[in-house]
């Protein structure tokens, strides 16, 4: 691809040291990232969301990260130091959470926790955090921004929740958004206007886009590429519209696997897994 | 097998009563898988509640296998009936292990012969000998919603009443758990009704469908109608759009 990429990541291994040994949730990942909408999918365990974290330096101790190139924007994301990991989180890479009710904080109204980010990150004035709080609403299409200013996370169904989210992500205007299941707690009608507000970011302000899911029909209809992971690899990268075309036995068994409106089956396929697949 | 009349549902916990469910009829066949298809909030899960009598509901008239059935139960109307809940993590003991939870219903009903029908449910729905001394945490997530069918099979009802038995499960375990339960709907010759919010989950177990919104039924249609796209109501059809996946053009 000819776009410059944001964001370079090689060799990327995370591993969890334990009592039964050393798990490796992540097995030598690496990928490029321009201004697009990249789709990492996988079954729970697969370490996509273990990735996502990596790339903001998420991943606590005793976890063990290492890469031997990750790069964003130029910048050398290894070795950096928490205060280093403080200008850029937030202001440059920002994290979508799957769950809104467990990602706000739950005592404090609704637009004074989307203002802090970028009270931090801007040092500007209340009054001009407030305006943009509002805006930023706006954008994420709530019909009353200020109304839902003045609540509390509990107040607002999952939908409102969620978007309340992507706006305090956005405040900040980060050039790169890693989105964690952003719509899986959402009802359908609802999780495609989410995903319109996503859309429109890339297209129109050329932010880049991580989108972690296992969904693989919104995966294939919205991203420009998908990542597919098994077991902590990627096992297979492609485009987004070619996923149905997909050579990797793991992901033509996961398509199938799905029950599906348009084809009828007597009996749906199960993912018969080949240890081969993890050598 | 299942006759559900105007069947309402008011939660009065509260200032302003909330109308779960509002006048819903509907009939299931017997031998026949129906579907409940809708968002959340639209009273899906409640209609289950009722037809189980786990909520109170205003309903004239709700007959099951012919009798009619009130709000209280009788241990055989239980025994006729059986749930499976969504959340397999939730909705068993932490502190039981499979073997308790298999042996609880038989005990409650007096059934005999607990020994083998244990070691039958177990293998009916696919688990090995040994895991039938093992608590809920060392089991996957699979594996836990095979015990939660094991223990609603175990008393041989008639009537299946299946709560989103997959969403908390990945495509993969989700493929292993329809398939499941479209076996053992035949072997034990099972009525039931499933709710959903995947419309490929619904179209492959059911024969009929209805479409709820708000705690209405907007509208009830055969399978055939619903993969070709057949649906009269624009809610319908909105839905069938949504579950195709992400469209970039619509506004």
């Amino acid at each position: 691809m000819s776009k410059p990429s944001l964001l370079e990541v090689e060799g990327l291994n995370v591993s969890f040291p334990g009592r039964g040994g050393t798990t490796r949730a992540v097995r030598e990942v690496s990928f490029s990232l321009g201004r697009e909408r990249l789709g990492i999918v996988g079954e729970s365990g697969s370490g996509k969301s273990t990735t996502g974290r990596a790339l903001l330096g998420l991943i606590s101790r005793p976890g063990i990260v290492s890469a031997r190139r990750m790069q964003f924007a130029g910048q050398d994301l290894l070795g950096m130091q928490d205060s280093d990991w403080q200008t850029l989180r937030g202001r440059h890479i920002s994290m979508v959470m799957q769950d809104p009710k467990y990602s706000l904080n739950p005592v404090i109204k609704i637009g004074h926790q989307i203002q802090e980010t970028y009270l931090l990150h801007y040092r500007g004035a209340t009054e001009d955090a407030r305006k943009r709080t509002l805006a930023m609403l706006e954008a994420v299409k709530i019909r009353d921004p200020d109304l839902v200013y003045h609540l509390y996370p509990h107040q607002l169904s999952g939908g409102m929740g969620q978007r309340v989210m992507i706006a305090m992500m956005l405040i900040a205007e980060p050039d790169l958004l890693i989105a964690d299941e952003p719509t899986s707690a959402l009802d359908v009608t609802v999780q495609n206007q989410v995903l319109r507000i996503l859309d429109d970011l890339v297209t129109d302000r050329g932010m880049g886009l991580i989108f972690i899911s296992h969904n693989l029909t919104i995966v294939s209809s919205f991203c420009d590429r998908v990542l597919v992971m098994y077991g902590g690899k990627i096992v297979e990268e492609c485009m987004a519209v070619d996923l149905h075309k997909a050579k990797h036995p793991y992901t033509q068994a996961l398509i199938k696997a799905a029950p599906s409106l348009e084809h009828k089956v007597s009996e749906l396929s199960v993912v018969v897994r080949d240890p081969a697949w993890l050598a | 097998m299942i006759e559900v009349n105007q069947l309402s549902v008011i939660f009065r916990n509260g200032r302003r009563p909330i109308h779960a469910v509002r006048d819903v009829s509907f009939d299931v066949a017997d031998g026949e898988t129906f579907g409940i298809v809708g968002e959340s909030g639209s009273g899906k899960s409640t209609i289950l509640k009722a037809v189980a009598g786990l909520v109170k509901s205003e309903m004239p008239s709700l007959k099951i296998n012919g009798l009619a059935v009130g709000s209280k139960r009788s241990k055989a109307d239980r025994r006729l009936m059986q749930y499976v809940f969504q959340d397999p993590y939730g909705s068993l003991h932490p502190r039981q292990t499979v073997d308790d939870m298999l042996r609880e219903p038989l005990l409650i009903h007096g059934v005999e012969d607990i020994e083998t029908k244990v070691s039958a449910a177990l293998s009916d729905v696919g688990l090995l000998p040994q895991h039938r001394y093992r608590y809920p945490h060392q089991l996957s997530g699979g594996q836990r919603q095979r015990v939660a069918i094991a223990r609603a099979l175990i008393l041989r009802p008639r009537i299946l009443l299946l709560d989103e038995p997959t969403s908390a499960l990945d495509v993969s375990i989700q493929a292993e758990i329809l398939n499941l339960v479209s076996r053992l709907r035949q072997s034990y010759q099972l009525t039931s009704i499933l709710v959903s919010h995947d419309l490929g989950v619904v179209a492959h177990l059911c024969n009929r469908i209805a479409i709820m919104q708000n705690g209405k039924l907007v509208e009830l249609l055969g399978v055939d109608s619903l993969r070709q796209g057949k649906a009269k109501e624009s809610y319908t059809q909105e839905l069938i759009a949504a579950s195709k996946g992400f469209t970039r053009a619509a506004g």
